[in-house]
């Protein structure tokens, strides 16, 4: 089965994040990036596939932050078999709508059985890459996996419902999933073997066919405000309760 | 004496058919024999995918004289040894997927006894990196990698966290960044003080000490990494070397005289290992800084701690680093302490398991001894009447204040010898 993986890279949320000076981004100069996690899961699901039926992983990548070689070289270490990179001007915010015509024009060639995709990433999180690839490519999508297992001709998926609900579908190839998480945890690759491979490795650069447009903007990014406050109060309940009734009523939330 | 005997040849041999001595049927029948078995007919593969390592050399070099089974501080909760390895190894037994492979704390005790040389220390991170690389680690050690490869630490805490300890430290701590000058000394703090609560106390103690004593520093703050070498002497060498690049460089990005160190194994890695990456700068762990201040410190020890001390030698600033008086000075200099030594100490001063990964392998190691090392040390300082252990390496109080909980010896103390000072400084509470 051939196999293609699309990632990214997100701002590492455990440093600082700061807001641009124009207000409608992040400081992208000031943050360091690591690879989404929810990609980190499809990444894994793949190369599990690979090992249970054989065939090949690619994995491919839109160059935005200049860095993306880092996460291909991990991504060879932990089981991909191929590292491509799509190149050119590209802004750091780069949205789904864009990401997914890049992506979409580097896989074709490919002639993948599969593409995994995370189902949404720390970023957007509108979760817009996986069905807009399905919709560019023309194949069937579903998100929220947490178990592919490859059979002939097709894959049988668990996709998460809210709830606790569990369904089970079998999707036809070609096809894109939105993957959730992978069924064992992604392993982990050896810094040793990650400098080895990043000696040796070839990473197949793509140029991107121009610059995406994207039909949404950002008008402003802020961190969340304080919301007023909160007020304690101690004493009898008869008396507590007193207090909350006149507040409610005051507020017209209760009529007396 | 057996002068003048023959040696009886097979041959020679009368062989009875049936033989009755006194009444009573001695028959027997002659099977085989066996002469001792010549090494060279053992099938020795598993032992060359050893010694054909670069650093896996010296294993082929033991002949078996059981030096090292006497002092491995694993083989006294356990069965463990170069000599068994070595042995079972040459049985055919596989190294590279044995739990063997994580049970050496690379603490060097055999190697100060043994005749031939026979290196752990180069043996085991040399072996272990095969097994990372072919993906088999314990996984509460693989935990710690990635933890250490994401965040800087193993204790996988952010980075932009690491110098928040200096809001509890109660005296100013600078960072470099901000002081913009150069320092006499860069404090390289390092992550348990600077993450775990109990090291936060001696990094805190430490800050108050050098506050009072008027020590010109600077720390490197949110710029600092893990030292990394406890990783590569687990097998994850590409790890070090990616943490030591970064560390260099920012030690680099300022001017300082000598470096002062919180942990023997940091100590040891900047000291030792970062010289091979070209980083070759004068380094001094705090107990041998604090022995040089000694004659302004001294006077200002106050109040006495009356209290029955035993001193712990860690391993990499004993053993590996031949440092053993500069911790017994700064605790004799505290008025109301009475030192007393255990039986294991200085040069064969016991392990308390935290060494070469151990520390990221508490439950591995747990399932393989009968006891962790570090409650067979609590019980040694028990024995030897001690109310505090101190010691002066931060894997340490965490790991002997747990085992003093799992032996249900709660009261002893465990403190690192930063914590003893600063309890007996004046003006401290
Ligand atoms: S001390 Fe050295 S030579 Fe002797 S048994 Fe141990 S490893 Fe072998
Ligand atoms: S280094 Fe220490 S733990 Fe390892 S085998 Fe030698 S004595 Fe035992």
């Amino acid at each position: 089965m051939i196999l293609a993986v699309a990632i990214k890279q997100v701002p590492n949320l455990t440093d600082d994040l700061e807001i641009s000076a124009d207000g409608t981004g992040l400081d992208y100069d000031a943050l360091t990036y690591v690879l989404n996690e929810f990609d980190e899961q499809a990444l894994e699901e793949a190369v599990l596939v690979k090992e249970a039926a054989g065939g090949s992983v690619t994995v491919v990548g839109i160059d935005t932050t200049g860095e993306l070689d880092g996460a291909l070289h991990t991504a060879l270490a932990k089981g991909a078999d191929r590292a491509m990179k799509v190149t050119g001007d590209f802004d750091r915010d780069l949205g789904s709508e864009g990401q997914a015509q890049l992506l979409a024009e580097a896989i074709r060639p490919l002639a993948a059985d599969l593409l995994l995709t995370g189902v949404q990433a720390a970023d957007d999180r509108d979760g817009q890459i996986g069905p807009r690839l399905a919709a560019l490519l023309g194949w069937p999508y579903v998100g929220v996996v947490t178990h592919v297992t490859p059979e002939p001709g097709c894959v049988r998926v668990h996709k998460e419902y809210a709830g606790g609900l569990l369904a089970e579908f079998v999707v036809t190839l070609p096809a894109v999933i939105g993957v959730q998480a992978s069924h064992q945890p992604p392993r982990y690759a050896p810094v040793s073997k990650i400098r080895q491979i990043a000696k040796t490795a070839q990473i197949e650069s793509v140029a991107g066919q121009g610059t995406p447009a994207s039909s949404s903007s950002v008008r402003r990014m802020f961190k969340p405000e304080a919301a007023g406050q909160a007020e304690m109060w101690a004493g009898e309940p008869e008396e507590v309760a007193g207090k909350i009734a006149t507040l409610l009523t005051a507020k017209g939330l209760l009529k007396l | 004496m057996a002068v003048g005997l023959d040696k009886v040849k097979p041959e020679a041999i009368t062989e009875e058919r049936q033989l009755i001595v006194d009444g009573m049927d001695i028959s027997g029948h002659w099977n085989r024999m066996f002469e001792q078995r010549v090494i060279w007919d053992y099938d020795t593969s598993q032992l060359d995918r050893v010694t054909d390592l670069p650093g896996g050399e010296s294993l082929a070099w033991c002949y078996g004289c059981a030096k090292c089974t006497g002092v491995c501080p694993v083989d006294i909760v356990g069965d463990y040894s170069p000599r068994k390895i070595h042995r079972k190894t040459q049985m055919g037994i596989d190294l590279f997927e044995s739990p063997d492979l994580w049970l050496c704390t690379t603490c060097r005790n055999c190697l100060r006894v043994c005749p031939k040389e026979v290196d752990m220390i180069q043996i085991m991170p040399a072996v272990r990196e095969q097994a990372v690389l072919a993906g088999s680690v314990p996984a509460e050690l693989q935990k710690a990698f990635e933890d250490t490869a994401k965040h800087g630490n193993p204790l996988g805490q952010p980075q932009r966290k690491r110098a928040d300890w200096i809001k509890k430290a109660g005296a100013p701590v600078p960072v470099l960044k901000d002081v913009k000058r150069p320092v006499d000394l860069l404090w390289y703090v390092g992550s348990y003080p600077s993450y775990h609560p109990r090291g936060i106390d001696a990094a805190a103690a430490a800050a108050r000490i050098f506050h009072a004593l008027g020590v010109d520093y600077g720390i490197l703050g949110i710029e600092e990494k893990d030292d990394g070498d406890s990783q590569r002497l687990a097998g994850e060498k590409g790890l070090f070397e990616m943490l030591a690049e970064a560390n260099i460089a920012a030690f680099e990005k300022y001017t300082w005289n000598r470096m002062v160190v919180t942990g023997p194994h940091e100590f040891n890695a900047f000291k030792n290992e970062y010289p091979k990456l070209g980083f070759v700068r004068p380094i001094v762990h705090y107990t041998r800084l604090l022995v040089e201040y000694l004659d302004r410190l001294r006077p200002m020890l106050t109040k006495p701690l009356n209290l029955k001390v035993t001193f712990h030698d860690p391993c990499y600033l004993g053993r590996h680093n031949g440092e053993y008086d500069a911790p017994r000075q700064l605790l004799r200099a505290i008025p109301g302490v009475e030192l007393v030594e255990m039986g294991r100490c200085r040069e064969n001063g016991y392990c308390c398991g935290g060494g070469g990964g151990g520390m990221w392998l508490d439950s591995f190691t747990k399932a393989h001894t009968t006891m962790r090392l570090s409650e067979r040390r609590v019980r040694e300082a028990v024995e030897y009447g001690a109310d505090v252990l101190a010691v002066c390496c931060p894997f340490e109080v965490s790991r002997f204040e747990d085992a003093a909980k799992s032996t249900g010896h709660d009261r002893l103390i465990v403190r690192d010898i930063l914590e003893l000072l600063d309890q007996a400084l004046e003006g401290q509470p």
